[in-house]
């Protein structure tokens, strides 16, 4: 049971961990990760990469949508910009990975910021059709533009660090995992700074922000910006992870699904994106588990596995707004309240 | 520059138009009532098309009997939606509710290709097709009655609105829901009767775009240039649809034709941003005024 921190200064108010319960957590979490490629099967170090980088892509959103309050379903089309970004950079120039994401997360916002122009005039639902309008120019680019291979879209070599080739998801571990820790770390840091609050402002009520002298254009393209980096950096390692990408690759739906992700998560957390990105992803995989054991039983059971992974992807949505519409990050802080008073309340 | 090509392309647009008018008039009559931007709108005329050919291909029934009863469908689907995922939702944020709209979106197409699998089928025929010449222009018949179709239910669609009981209630309500309430109208029942109009017309649209072009699971495609269509327009007005929807259906045609199939959804959605950046609200839109 805890009663409560004492904090003798404004520093350790805004510390982003408080506790050292909270610090030893945080070693555990990085142990567990670190050693996790060392007893896990490659399958669930594919899963692992793979909740990484979605996790990485829901907390950019997360910036731009649960904290800004500015609704976007382009996120899978800036991921595609940063992918198609690192995809002809690899090929055609062949500089070292770290730069290409860092290129692909620089011109995935500011594409993100010339889409985001929109913003100035019109909100709310608006601006989500604006951003579908924006990922359908985007997927025309893709498909039409000779740089990016057309149709046939480009596949590229793996990444390549120090002479050995990044060619593994066991190796790519090493990449995904840190940069997605530090992209989570520095947007959970984003929102004890100005820009962040100011954020946080906009999305509570813009008028009022906007009285306080926030510039309302500005932090809203700020967001777009930081947002769009976070999609073209994993994009980028989405590029590098897959090696293949075609303009069919960011279809809209997966704008759709990140934003669900958010939604199941809990929209303006942190700990909420990650853990619907997570979750999200893994119940595709849980539904294939599902289908595979039922084999036996319905004869062509692989044949529904399609359909009824975009009902139950549907019904998730639907059942959360409805019933727990903060999320997972809410009844994860209610687990957590449970024990902190446990003795007490039951 | 041939001016008969031309116009053959414009009024198989229009006549496409008018499919998009009527399924922009369905999603208005529930935007103005209750104020949900209705996502799943595409999912839903593709359920019409779908009931309808399980009517005569499955069940058996002629096509003059199954016509109704899609309509009747419709009905049924959009009040039992309103009622079980819409009315939960009351006074949540309008992003909330357009989310549900999507995973309702989801949820039907999951369940269409469940049950009659994810290849497209193609309706029975069942409109003539004697070909139809406006002056020189040959225009397909399919559209023509189609067209026809559309623009005597959306005449239904506004006179109902204008001088029906349940119309007058409706535009009460999408005035001032308390004053509305305290001059002894039901909201919550304009809310399903909306609801219900919408969903109704929408499966009737479904029914002449299946018979047009045949349908399938990703039918609900056709939800999202809808979608362009009522934003041009603007959201809330009837006149909006019907200008929006031919103006998307011509401008789709001409880019399909003159620029190539993969230019439609390019052009439509460039003057999509186009649009929202002149007139944010749409060209008949209302302009909401924000107070703190």
């Amino acid at each position: 049971m805890r009663i409560g921190t004492l904090k003798l200064s404004y520093a350790a108010d805004e510390a982003l961990f408080d506790t050292r319960v909270q610090w030893i957590w945080l070693g555990l979490l990085t142990l567990a990760l670190a050693l996790f490629p060392f007893v896990a099967g490659p399958y669930w170090i594919y899963m692992a990469c793979l909740v990484a980088i979605n996790v990485a892509s829901a907390t950019g959103l997360n910036i731009l949508t649960g904290y800004t309050g500015l609704v976007s379903l382009g996120q899978a089309a800036f991921m595609g910009v940063g992918a198609y970004t690192v995809a002809v950079l690899e090929t055609r120039v062949g500089t070292p990975f770290v730069i290409n994401l860092l290129l692909a997360g620089g011109l995935t916002a500011a594409v993100g910021v010339v889409f985001g122009i929109p913003s100035l005039r019109v909100k709310g639902l608006y601006l989500a059709i604006a951003t579908i309008a924006a990922s359908m120019i985007l997927h025309f680019l893709f498909a039409h533009w000779e740089l990016t291979g057309g149709t046939r879209g480009l596949s590229m070599p793996p990444a390549n660090l120090f002479g050995i080739a990044l060619d593994q998801p066991q190796k790519l571990y090493w990449l995904i995992i840190p940069v997605t820790a530090l992209m989570v770390l520095g947007a959970a840091n984003l929102f004890r700074t100005r820009v962040g609050r100011a954020f946080i402002a906009i999305r509570d009520r813009d008028i009022s922000a906007e009285v306080l002298g926030i510039p309302l254009l500005q932090t809203k393209l700020t967001s777009f910006a930081l947002s769009s980096f976070y999609a073209g950096v994993a994009g980028g390692m989405w590029a590098y992870f897959f090696r293949v990408v075609t303009p069919e690759s960011f279809p809209l739906i997966n704008s759709i699904f990140y934003l669900a992700a958010i939604i199941v998560g809990g929209m303006g957390t942190i700990l909420g994106g990650i853990l619907g990105a997570t979750f999200m992803t893994l119940v595709p995989e849980f539904l294939k588990l599902v289908v595979g054991w039922l084999t036996p039983w319905v004869p062509d059971a692989l044949s529904l596995l399609a359909p009824i992974r975009t009902i139950v992807f549907g019904a998730l949505i639907v059942g959360f707004l409805i019933f727990e519409p903060q999320g997972l990050a809410e009844i994860w802080q209610r687990i957590r309240r449970f024990f902190h008073l446990w003795p007490f309340r039951t | 520059m041939d001016w008969l090509y031309l116009a053959e392309v414009a009024l198989a647009g229009l006549g496409a138009g008018a499919l998009y008018a009527l399924t922009g008039v369905a999603f208005v009559l529930i935007y103005k009532a209750t104020r949900v931007v209705n996502l799943a709108i595409g999912e839903i005329l593709m359920i019409g098309g779908y009931v309808f050919f399980g009517l005569v291909a499955g069940a058996g029934l002629s096509v003059w009997a199954a016509i109704p009863l899609t309509i009747l469908a419709g009905a049924v689907l959009g009040v039992l939606v309103e009622r079980t995922l819409i009315r939960p939702m009351l006074g949540e944020s309008p992003i909330s509710v357009f989310m549900v709209t999507i995973g309702l979106g989801s949820i039907l197409a999951g369940i269409v290709e469940l049950v009659w699998g994810a290849d497209p089928l193609r309706l029975p025929e069942f409109i003539p097709n004697t070909p139809i010449f406006l002056g020189e222009a040959y225009l397909a018949p399919k559209v023509a009655y189609g067209a026809l179709v559309a623009a005597l239910l959306i005449a239904g669609a506004v006179v109902a609105l204008r001088f029906s009981r349940g119309g007058v209630a409706l535009r009460a309500t999408a005035r001032d829901q308390g004053a509305a309430y305290s001059m002894g109208i039901d909201v919550g029942r304009v809310f399903s009767l909306s609801w219900m109009a919408a969903c109704a017309t929408a499966a009737g649209a479904g029914v002449i775009v299946g018979a047009i072009g045949g349908i399938s699971p990703t039918m609900g495609i056709f939800g999202l240039s809808v979608l362009v269509v009522v934003i041009v327009g603007g959201l809330d007005s009837m006149a909006g649809a019907l200008v929006g929807g031919l103006l998307i259906g011509l401008v789709e045609a001409l880019a399909g034709s003159f620029l190539g199939g993969e230019f439609k959804l390019l052009a439509t959605f460039s003057l999509l941003i186009i649009i929202l950046m002149i007139r944010p609200y749409g060209i008949f839109g209302s302009h909401e005024i924000e107070r703190l």
